[in-house]
């Protein structure tokens, strides 16, 4: 009776046993693999926080992908406020023509000529932190420099080269808050080598502030504002203040925007903006931007 | 005696369950699309996958993050827009080897395997037969199949502007080597 007891215990519990590993086995291959896939969790870094590499004047805190051109060209028209006869601005276009290039996944430099008083400008741009499941933001740093190629006012003085040579610097302070909306926060100095007045200085100083809200998957609203420090910015000038759309076809982007600035190089956007917003000084202005991709990554 | 008899066949059920169990980390999923307009392809080789031999069972992980193009702007809207990897990080396979009578996977040779289950893209199960080859050499596994799906059954949508760049059917390249799993 004892014996053939203890048989019955021993026989349920290996039945018991055997059950559960084989509803183990049989469910939960998938378990398994959800445990598996769980140790080998990665750095995942957030992607697309902006859809291009310029906010609408001013860079974002996106580079171009390693190994792509990017050729970039921006029209921008005169006021609306310059009524019908000008055809609300349209008559005067300014442009600027830009090539961009990813050197690494962290690191972009570009090149450009605008129209508006022939200057030349260069970039470089450094991702030092990129946001991702283990970082809170993305911290980029630029450094521009562009040259005035427009002739001397007035050639009969001792003119120095360096005189119409200006550089930039920017820290892009970027986070991607959800799927459609990131903002960003951009100190800025500009450093002009001459100024007119004597009590004009040659250092100005900015905080730009920005983001995106997406509409859909492919359009997004942008804006985007340089707030010039009181005390450190060229007499009779305005903060830049810019909205627009981006709209994304495939291999490009075009930025549709109205903004009060003329210029689309640092200098000139953020410490000359003359016009006033707010009182119909808006310029309609337009970006395309194309991708090639010049060195294919290794698969 | 009997007793012994029991707990030795209870620990070669447990034995014998984990032998039949052969894993990878790093097999390749690829898919490709093709038009007259732009081939598409794009590579993963982090894909986790499990057979059990003895169940005849196969399942799959695959981040989607982990496929890899040759246009960085492609794997930004592969991502972003058609398959919201943030939303659904994952694809996954759950099925089984339905001629699992005319494999052994205990001698080496190359065999034909259909597999039957639910293939999850996009958030979206749908059943999924396929057809591939098994290799079995040195208690190792490797499996290969090509099959195609259609993006609509996953929800998949594209927009009309490129509508003539992507395919409307996609091949998908599996490529896995396994090991025994300890």
């Amino acid at each position: 009776m004892s014996l053939s007891h203890n048989m019955n215990r021993y026989v349920l519990i290996t039945l018991l046993s055997l059950v559960s590993f084989s509803a183990f086995a049989q469910d939960d291959l998938m378990k398994m693999l959800e445990d598996e896939s769980k140790e080998v969790r990665k750095k995942d870094f957030t992607t697309a926080t902006f859809k291009t590499t310029r906010l609408i004047n001013g860079h974002s805190a996106e580079n171009v992908a390693p190994g792509v051109l990017d050729f970039r060209i921006s029209h921008r028209f005169g006021f609306l406020s310059s009524g019908a006869y000008e055809l609300f601005g349209l008559d005067q276009a300014s442009m600027r023509m830009g090539f961009d290039y990813g050197l690494t996944k962290r690191w972009m430099i570009g090149v450009g000529r605008s129209t508006y008083q022939k200057q030349f400008d260069g970039f470089t741009k450094f991702k030092f932190l990129r946001q991702s499941n283990q970082m809170p933001i993305t911290l980029s740093a630029v450094g521009g420099i562009m040259y005035k190629s427009l002739k001397f006012d007035n050639p009969d003085q001792i003119n120095f080269l360096t005189s119409k040579i200006y550089y930039s610097g920017q820290i892009l302070l970027a986070r991607k808050f959800s799927e459609s909306f990131s903002l960003q926060l951009m100190p800025t100095i500009i450093h002009y080598n001459l100024v007119e007045g004597v009590n004009d200085p040659n250092d100005v100083f900015s905080v730009g502030a920005g983001g995106r809200m997406k509409l859909s998957k492919r359009v997004s609203i942008n804006a985007e504002y340089y707030y010039q420090l009181p005390d450190y910015k060229l007499p009779n000038t305005t903060n830049s203040v810019s909205i627009g759309f981006d709209i994304e076809t495939g291999g490009h982007v075009f930025q549709l925007y109205v903004t009060n600035s003329s210029g689309m190089t640092e200098r000139s956007f953020i410490a000359e903006t003359t016009g006033n917003f707010f009182k119909g000084d808006i310029r309609f202005g337009f970006t395309i931007s194309r991708v090639f991709t010049i060195v294919k990554p290794k698969l | 005696m009997k007793r012994f008899l029991i707990i030795l066949l209870n620990s070669l059920a447990i034995t014998g369950f984990s032998q039949s169990v052969h894993m990878t980390r790093s097999g390749q999923v690829s898919f490709f699309s093709k038009t007259p307009m732009e081939n598409i392809e794009a590579v993963n080789n982090e894909v986790t996958s499990l057979i059990d031999t003895g169940k005849g069972e196969i399942v799959f992980a695959i981040l989607i993050k982990s496929f890899h193009f040759d246009r960085a702007l492609m794997e930004e809207h592969f991502n972003e827009n058609y398959l919201e990897s943030n939303k659904f990080p994952k694809a996954t396979f759950q099925g089984k080897i339905s001629n699992l009578s005319k494999i052994n996977f205990a001698k080496d040779g190359s065999y034909e395997a259909t597999v039957d289950g639910d293939l999850t893209i996009h958030g979206v199960k749908q059943h999924q037969t396929a057809t591939g080859t098994l290799v079995i050499a040195n208690g190792k596994i490797a499996v290969s199949s090509t099959f195609t799906i259609k993006l609509s059954d996953y929800q998949v949508e594209i927009p009309s502007l490129v509508a003539e760049k992507i395919s409307k059917t996609v091949e998908i390249k599996v490529n896995c080597h396994y090991e025994p799993k300890s």
